[in-house]
């Protein structure tokens, strides 16, 4: 396998993302964005496509530039260091590679349009606060060719706006079980769905959606009818990678923010930086963020390697990461003092960011319980 | 013996020489020389003038691989080496694992003085001494640390007095590892006591037989240890030999800087804890899987996963770094390796004593020396540079977090 450092390409692609996010979208942008309650910036996500973020893992016969997994993990590192808010993850990430997985004439429609940042995806599977797929209790009452998909679900990222949802729903079996899960891809506009904002201490588009008999047929399927986790497993994969990638660049970036503080703030005369106290925590800090990124970048490189053997690798980025970002944002509000506690300085978002990260797509314990799976116990 | 440039077939290459010269009584056995275990004296070959070789096998392993540069792979050939490159190095030592077989000669020599020669010393220092080491005819030990001189390494008062054509020297030395077996001593020695502390430090090498030079073995809490403490007493050193080279290496008074350059090195060797691999090579999963009821011990069983997750993002880390070294260096960051490595393996080791319980309270335990390797490693964090020593070199040279 290559090498955890990145390389040339990837480097070009670190300096030209961060050059246009430092650019054209720094914390202050997302400040706005929570301010008038859009979850996101749509203008800003075409511009994103247009420099191939959208379709960073899209194939070229689909408009995409298919650079894969590490490079979707360094575009979406960089954009947690600026607390961009966009349909990235749940996008060109889960639902590209669901799609691209699906490989059929409207999973290929649907990947053009994502490339070209036309097209928002959002994935609907927890009905519970706690991510656990199998739990799935929601219905879909099939009758030959058709479904009908009754039940609701919660947190779901960019549920507001949205084109269309990759849902998960019960086609046999019952709730807890893996097997009899299907997971279908409609439209967000189809009669019976509804959706209401799930107002998250983030700021972004998060959604509650309601399924009240929603018809679907076997077109609408991804993959296999009772074969919805095997269907979804590699982009939530992906998905996970890339979200404990946002997390990492989210350390960093607070992390950024809390060194420079340390360098300017003065209390009894001093610099508070020459305490060691403080100094001897953000040394930590840098620490397990240096540790935590080789986590990531192994994420990255095992998801290009070795697809279907990454999960012991992506479980693994996304526990250290959720801890990570943890550490770095209760240390950065603590070490900020009182100002750190204001709406008008930064580093809260940074803090709220995170909380939600952690939980969305499986906490510390989900993954270290499949880490601990893998090692053998 | 030309080795292969292409890797793979300096795979096969490397992995019949390996079993055409490794005995097959050597194989298997525990090879972590960071956690030297009371009793395993000779099991690690160390070489030496007055080294007890366990067995016939053991000597024709470090002959064979001494006489193709494989004592001390990365090398150059003129000075015993193999010139290997990393990636060659790299797979020599998983070849050696794979097969079970320890490293032919493990030495201060080949870990520290000669990294140190490499880059300071004259071509006549590296050809005189290097060559004994990778042929272990000589064993080095290392004299840095003292009683007053801890973390604050600057601090050495053992004091060279200039007699014109020798030296003589006063002082003592303490965690001398292995004084007591070693043929020679490389030691930061004051020449300068009117210099600023870091500027009047000699890098000294001393003979052991020298008149005068006496040790005293420390009994540590995990039992025997390999450390000394290493008295000078009016001890006579010649500024140099019959043939003229220095006993010095690098300038007078500029010891520091070889010191400084050596104790970075160490970081990333101790950071990497042993050739045996973490915990000694035992798996948590397959202790917590035996009938003690660990798996219903909740959090103990979330201490091991969460220790689980730490020590694989550590492995990584440590391959990451290895690449950055190969690629223009870690600096200061090295401290960051020796910090959450030395952390780690003693959350390992306290990890392993909750999940072993009484059994592994005892000296002898089915988990082998494991009570004597947990107290061992309570010093990882403190030799090489504190932990907080290690803290502060982040915080100062790699965040620049202000002096004043």
């Amino acid at each position: 396998m290559e090498s955890l450092l990145l390389n040339e390409d990837e480097t070009m692609l670190r300096d030209s993302t961060r050059g246009f996010l430092d650019a054209n979208a720094p914390v202050k942008a997302f400040r706005n964005v929570r301010d008038e309650g859009t979850g996101f910036d749509k203008g800003l996500w075409r511009e994103m496509a247009q420099m191939g973020w959208a379709g960073v893992l899209v194939g070229e016969d689909h408009g995409g530039v298919d650079m894969g997994h590490r490079a979707a993990g360094i575009i979406a590192e960089e954009m947690g260091q600026t607390l961009v808010a966009s349909p990235f993850i749940s996008t060109a990430v889960i639902a590209a590679t669901a799609l691209r997985n699906a490989a059929n004439a409207r999973a290929g429609e649907s990947l053009s349009a994502i490339a070209e940042g036309n097209l928002i995806y959002a994935l609907a599977i927890d009905e519970g606060a706690k991510f656990a797929p199998e739990r799935t209790a929601m219905e879909a009452a099939q009758n030959g060719n058709a479904f009908k998909l009754s039940g609701k679900k919660g947190f779901v990222a960019e549920g507001r706006n949205a084109d269309r949802v990759l849902v998960l729903a019960r086609s046999g079996g019952a709730a807890g079980e893996a097997e009899g899960l299907t997971l279908f891809d409609i439209d967000a506009g189809r009669a019976g769905l509804s959706r209401e904002a799930i107002n998250t201490v983030d700021g972004r588009d998060f959604a509650a959606l309601s399924f009240d008999g929603v018809e679907a047929t076997g077109d609408d399927v991804v993959g296999e009818v009772g074969g919805g986790l095997a269907a979804l497993n590699g982009a939530l994969r992906a998905g996970q990678a890339a979200l404990a990638a946002e997390l990492t660049g989210l350390s960093s970036g607070s992390f950024a923010m809390t060194a420079s503080y340390l360098k300017e703030r003065k209390q009894f005369d001093k610099l508070i930086g020459t305490f060691q106290a403080l100094q001897h925590r953000a040394a930590h800090m840098w620490s397990e963020i240096e540790v935590t990124a080789s986590a990531i970048a192994n994420a990255g490189r095992v998801l290009d390697a070795n697809f279907d053997k990454a999960e012991l690798a992506v479980s693994l980025a996304k526990a250290r990461a959720t801890e990570t970002a943890k550490l770095c944002v209760i240390e950065g509000v603590q070490m900020h003092g009182g100002i750190g506690m204001t709406d008008e300085f930064d580093m809260g978002f940074f803090m709220k960011r995170a909380r939600v990260g952690t939980e969305w797509l499986g906490d510390y314990g989900y993954h270290a319980a499949r880490v601990a799976a893998a090692r053998g116990f | 013996m030309e080795f292969s440039e292409d890797l793979e077939a300096f795979r096969t290459q490397i992995r019949e020489w390996i079993n055409a010269h490794c005995g097959s009584d050597l194989r298997g056995r525990s090879q972590d020389a960071t956690a030297i275990a009371p009793g395993a004296d000779n099991a690690i070959c160390w070489g030496g003038r007055n080294f007890n070789f366990a067995s016939a096998t053991q000597r024709n392993w470090m002959e064979a691989a001494a006489a193709v540069g494989m004592t001390a792979p990365s090398w150059p050939k003129a000075y015993g080496g193999a010139e290997l490159s990393r990636a060659q190095v790299k797979i020599y030592h998983e070849e050696l694992r794979a097969a079970g077989a320890p490293v032919p000669l493990q030495s201060f020599g080949i870990w520290m003085l000669g990294p140190a020669l490499l880059a300071f010393g004259t071509e006549e220092q590296k050809k005189h001494y290097l060559p004994q080491i990778t042929r272990g005819e000589i064993r080095w030990c290392q004299g840095y640390s003292e009683p007053g001189a801890g973390s604050d390494l600057a601090n050495v008062q053992t004091w060279a007095e200039d007699k014109g054509d020798h030296w003589i020297i006063n002082g003592q030395k303490i965690w001398t590892s292995y004084a007591d077996k070693a043929d020679w001593i490389f030691a930061l020695i004051r020449t300068d006591r009117d210099a600023p502390k870091h500027k009047g430090i000699s890098f000294m090498l001393i003979d052991m037989e020298s008149e005068g030079l006496t040790t005293r073995p420390i009994r540590l809490i995990s039992g025997k240890s390999p450390f000394c403490e290493t008295f000078f007493e009016n001890v006579k050193v010649p500024k140099q030999d019959p043939n003229g080279m220095s006993r010095i290496v690098g300038e007078l008074n500029r010891g520091w800087d070889v010191a400084k350059h050596l104790l970075t090195h160490e970081r990333e060797m101790i950071g990497s804890s042993g050739s045996a691999g973490p915990l000694g090579g035992r798996s948590i999963g397959a202790i917590m899987n035996d009938e003690n009821g660990l798996q219903d011990n909740a959090p103990l069983r979330h201490e091991a996963m969460k220790y689980e997750v730490d020590s694989m993002a550590m492995g990584l880390t440590l391959d990451r770094y290895k690449d950055m070294a190969k690629k223009g260096g870690v600096g200061h960051a090295s401290a960051m390796l020796k910090y959450e490595g030395t952390e780690l393996n003693k959350r390992g080791y306290e990890l392993l004593m909750s999940l072993t319980g009484s059994d592994g309270a005892a000296w002898d335990s089915p988990h082998g020396e494991l009570a004597s390797e947990w107290l061992r490693t309570k010093a990882n964090s403190i030799e090489g540079g504190t932990t907080e020593v290690m803290l502060d070199i982040i915080a100062k040279r790699v965040l620049e977090l202000p002096y004043k």
